[in-house]
């Protein structure tokens, strides 16, 4: 009998195994496809692949540029980089022609000036630009320049307007002349803020190869055998022996110590935030590959950020799935990880679907101000509609209201690790890198540095936001208002939040932007540090020191500090994930909502034979 | 003043930094193990992977200059207390004013045939755990001789690698000197559901070594021979006590220390598992070699050897551990049956991983001890109703305030409260107290 269960066990233990390496085979196969998908395009310029670029190309852009990509017809090339170059250059030899049709060129500038100079008449010493004079020469400037050209000089012009000399003259002529003609070869031209949209249009236009004669085949055997793969991978984590805590081996394993294949992830990661941020016209076979599932939800192909969304959605569920068997003997994780997953779905991801598909404004109705630093870029479009309208005071309710009171009650978890997207991801998708996060005194430092300057960034990126919204005018102290914003999405929104936020999670832990970056952490922060009935208690003196409490810590609080002093605890960047509790071997740390006074929240040092009243640091 | 300190465990770090708050005095902690002070019960856990030697530091380098703490790593070879000197593996002669030995323990051996074998060892030190390490790289199995806390703890660190134990522990259930027979018993469960091998009655008559002196086998007492390649001592402690015997200084089992921790020489403290007090509270034992009595004795030695003669009282009696996933507490007294004049309320969860005694006193009801597995109680309000003598019934009453599980975890004070109403015909005790910190403070007395 008990040998029949041995062998049950046994067989039970081989199915595990098998499922699990299966799975693994699976998912690595889908990630080599994911990879090898950028490497098996071809390009082809034809009219059918022209025809669908037209669109996407400004209206008096259109007829030129199309016209400089036929010229790549009639050759197939099969290499991603070359390709983009050559499609750069045509566009690059486009806009020199529309310089030198709408443009003016050095030469028709200087004879304009010389002539405008003869008209010039002396006055006291000085030298004064008449209105006639000016019309004297207006015929030397092409005619669609004349026009702009008399608005811009306008100025110049008025009466009593003097110039010191001849060249104080010129030089304010070339500088008024040379922009208005840069001002209209650049109303032609392909400018900066178009040009990646349309290289991602003209390249997925003349994209083919087997992806692209089968995109079902590919989503199937890459999202679908992916996360199939990974659930089979951590299916059996369910039954990995008794409920506990499951550390066995971190530090001994390469992906989750720093080893090369966490090099090699953190790289992966890296590389593909980059893409995805500056370079989607690179990627467009990632773009492509959920164009089922955007056309379904969205009834258009995808765009980066719906692919970007997507696999963000699905890496939080399925390693949700995987917190539940890690943490299958703790309620609060389990919840906590059914909430994040539930707030990712719904509201990150096919809310704002919906709200597209009605035609209003895609808001993300938990993303709150100044982690969601647009939100005030939009007003005239939240404005537009009743329901929008709506959206931009339920946000402004959130920033005003609903973060002071809830972080009052519950601390800043109630946000960072029960319903924020990007803790979300930290919280599944980062569960297996908590440990890296630097606990030194030197990192908490340069957190409390970093992480309130980008609140103080973003509050004054967003009060030139309003000014600009409320006067119409761009510019405040000599700082423009559009300028600030993209310094801000270039270094905040993209390279700080995505490149390092989620790319350095093999390297520097799963906090890093919820720790060094986000505005609203910080916000979040300075209410629960100075007012709020979160603490995490410590259990008297049972302390041992023995460190798991700080290692497990992904906000790289050195929990152990306060705990061997039987102090509570009380930090800002604390965010809820109730791990340094959930590792503890003595059972000596519990988060707790409760009265809150200077006294029961932070300072009980417990113990008769204690001398023990903190003093060093 | 020159203040030396030798071990730079709990016990010594502890002396050392409260010395520092109290004084500007010259501080030296000697250690022959490692530079700098590791929590010794987090060993386990680097060998499981859950943690580097770093992560054991629960300060950073930087602090022990900061705070003008010397720390020389260096072994005391010999003891002067006339000269106040000692001498050093390197042949330096240290003076010093006052002394303080913090010496720790050393795992037990009894006398086995072949305890001195290769890959025979016990787990005290970071060089143990070193040495652990060398012999795991092709080990097929490991055999643990002694059931208690370093032995559990040894067989968790194999399993953690999957490497076969067999776990011999001579008592018929495991720790039941300690354990009353149901907590004693779950973790036997818990033992071998983790595939342990666990066999009790069974001791270590003599390992035997291969052609190279590693331990190759054990014989048992049961006449059975278990192959092996590695036998981890782990029946006990002692004190470390060799420095001091060729000295003055008193010792028994361990170093005699009066109420001010100080030895029958002047000048000379000894503090931790390495003390034993001459006059221990009526029910404990001189020498309680746990972690806490070293964090709790450091502050003490260090206002006395400032000049502020500071008694050392033995707190109430606490303790933890946790048995693989079993976590443990107990406050108070809690033998390992039920003594004379003594009444128990033993509730155990049907899933037998969870367990709450509540012992209390037979005449008067008033409440003596909880013992907890798998369960966390709150240690202020134990020792609140330890303390104040509480009646087992208003314990019962507001038992949800102990509660210290995580939140959204299943409460079951209320199961306790009924199992006692059901043991006790015709009591109605009705439980008013869930847990929460409101009722804590309130227990507590505390301002909120």
């Amino acid at each position: 009998m008990s040998l029949l269960f041995i062998y049950f066990v046994h067989l039970k233990n081989v199915y595990m195994q098998t499922l699990k390496h299966t799975g693994l085979g699976l998912f690595l196969l889908a990630l080599g496809s994911f990879i090898a998908l950028l490497f098996l395009t071809q390009y082809e310029v034809s009219e059918a692949s022209l025809a669908r670029i037209r669109p996407v190309l400004a209206p008096d852009q259109q007829a030129g540029v199309l016209e400089k990509l036929e010229e790549l017809k009639g050759k197939t090339y099969s290499f991603k980089f070359s390709y983009v170059a050559k499609v750069k250059k045509q566009i690059a030899a486009y806009n020199e022609e529309m310089a030198a049709r709408w443009g003016l060129s050095q030469e028709a500038l200087e004879e304009y000036v010389q002539a405008a100079l003869q008209q010039a008449q002396t006055v006291e010493g000085q030298l004064a630009f008449t209105p006639e004079g000016r019309e004297a020469v207006q015929n030397l400037l092409p005619e669609h320049l004349r026009q702009p050209a008399l608005q811009k000089t306008a100025w110049m012009v008025e009466a009593g307007r003097r110039f010191r000399s001849q060249e104080d003259l010129a030089n304010n002529l070339r500088r008024e002349i040379a922009y208005v003609g840069s001002q209209a070869a650049a109303q032609k031209q392909v400018a900066a803020y178009q040009l990646k949209d349309y290289l991602f249009a003209i390249v997925k236009a003349t994209s083919k190869g087997i992806f692209w004669r089968h995109p079902y085949l590919f989503f199937w055997l890459i999202i679908g055998l992916g996360a199939l793969g990974a659930l089979m991978y951590i299916y059996p984590k369910f039954f990995d022996g008794l409920p506990g805590i499951k550390h066995n081996g971190i530090f001994h394993r390469s992906a989750t110590s720093v080893g090369l294949v966490g090099i090699l992830t953190g790289a992966f990661l890296i590389s593909f935030y980059i893409l995805l941020y500056f370079y989607h016209y690179y990627i467009a076979e990632w773009i492509a590959l959920v164009d089922p599932v955007s056309q379904w939800l969205r009834g258009e192909d995808a765009s980066r950020w719906f692919m970007y969304g997507f696999l963000y959605t699905v890496a939080i569920l399925v390693m949700g799935v995987r917190m539940f068997a890690k943490y299958r003997h703790s309620n609060y994780h389990k919840i906590r990880t059914a909430s994040v997953m539930f707030f990712q779905t719904a509201f990150a991801f096919l809310i704002p679907q919906l709200l597209y598909q009605l035609n209003l404004p895609e808001q993300d109705l938990k993303n709150i101000w100044p982690l969601d630093y647009t939100f005030f870029f939009r007003i005239e479009e939240f404005t537009a509609t009743q329901i929008g309208t709506f959206m931009l005071v339920w946000g402004i309710v959130l920033v005003l209201v609903g973060v002071p009171f809830l972080t009052y009650f519950f601390g800043k978890r109630w946000y960072c690790s029960w319903v924020c997207g990007c803790g979300g991801l930290a919280e599944t998708l980062g569960d297996p890198y908590r440990q890296l996060s630097s606990k030194t005194l030197r990192s908490w430092k340069i957190e409390r540095w970093l992480i309130h300057s980008v609140l103080v960034f973003a509050v004054l990126m967003t009060g030139l936001v309003l000014y600009t919204y409320f006067t119409q005018r761009a510019t405040l102290l000599g700082l423009n208002s559009y300028d600030v914003r993209s310094v801000y999405g270039f270094a905040i929104g993209s390279v700080f939040a995505g490149v390092i936020g989620t790319g350095f999670y093999p390297l520097m832990g799963n906090r890093m932007w919820c720790r060094f970056g986000c505005p609203l952490a910080a916000y979040l922060g300075i209410v629960q540090r100075f007012k709020s009935r979160f603490r995490i208690t410590t259990n008297g003196g049972q302390c041992i020191s023995c460190g798991n409490c700080s290692t497990y810590c992904e906000m790289g609080i050195d929990v152990r500090w306060y705990a061997q002093r039987g102090q509570n605890i009380v930090r800002a960047s604390c965010v809820g994930c109730g791990v340094c509790a959930a590792v503890c071997p003595r059972g000596v740390l519990a988060l707790e909502n409760g009265p809150n006074t200077g006294q029961s929240r932070m300072n009980e040092v417990y113990g008769p034979a204690f001398v023990d009243a903190g003093g060093e640091e | 003043m020159h203040i030396v300190i030798i071990g730079n465990g709990i016990a010594g770090i502890s002396a050392a930094r409260n010395i520092r708050k109290l004084s500007d005095h010259r501080i030296t902690v000697i250690s022959a193990e490692t530079d700098h002070f590791f929590s010794r019960t987090a060993l386990m856990y680097i060998y499981m992977g859950h943690m580097k030697y770093e992560h054991t530091k629960p300060y950073e380098d930087h602090f022990w200059e900061k705070n003008r703490i010397g720390l020389r790593r260096a072994y005391v070879k010999a003891l002067d207390t006339e000269g106040k000197s000692l001498l050093l593996d390197s042949g330096e002669r240290m003076q010093y004013d006052k002394l303080i030995l913090a010496t720790g323990s050393q795992p037990n051996k009894f006398g086995w045939p072949g305890q001195d074998l290769r890959a025979v060892q016990g787990l005290y030190s970071y060089q143990d755990l070193e040495s652990m390490e060398r012999y795991s790289a092709d080990l097929q199995r490991a055999v643990i001789v002694g059931g208690g806390l370093i032995g559990i703890e040894m067989a968790e660190m194999f399993h953690s690698r999957h490497i076969p134990v067999t776990f011999l522990v001579r008592e018929e259930s495991f720790w039941n000197i300690v354990l009353p027979p149901e907590e004693s018993a779950m973790i036997n469960r818990e033992i071998r559901a983790n595939g342990i091998d666990l066999r009790l009655s069974t001791e270590l008559k003599e390992i035997l070594p291969d052609e190279n002196g590693r331990a190759r086998a054990v014989l048992t007492s049961k006449g059975e021979e278990i192959a092996c390649q590695f036998v981890g001592l782990t029946a006990g402690v002692h004190p470390n006590i060799d420095l001091v015997k060729a000295t003055s200084i008193e010792t028994d089992r361990g170093i005699l220390v009066d109420e001010y921790l100080q030895t029958n020489v002047p000048d000379v403290y000894a503090i931790g598992d390495c003390a034993q007090l001459r006059t221990p509270l009526p029910g404990r034992r001189g020498i309680e070699a746990v972690w806490y009595t070293g964090k709790h004795m450091g502050p003490v030695v260090a206002a006395n050897v400032c000049g502020r003669p500071t008694p050392y009282r033995q707190p109430l009696w606490f303790n933890s551990a946790k048995f693989f996933a079993i976590e443990y507490q107990v406050y108070g007294q809690v033998g390992n049956q039920v003594r004379e004049g003594e009444k128990h309320l033993y509730w155990e969860h049907a899933d037998g991983r969870k367990s709450v005694r509540i012992v209390y006193d037979a005449r008067d009801g008033h409440v003596l001890g909880f013992n907890l597995m798998g369960i966390r109680y709150r240690q202020q309000v134990c020792e609140h109703w330890l303390a104040g003598r509480a009646h087992i019934e208003e314990v019962l009453q507001q038992l949800g305030a102990a509660n210290f599980d995580p939140e959204f975890f299943r409460q079951h004070e209320a199961e306790i409260v009924a199992l006692y109403n059901a043991q006790n015909p015709g009591r109605q005790v009705r439980l008013r107290q869930n847990r929460g910190l409101k009722g804590v403070f309130s227990l507590l007395g505390m301002r909120a």
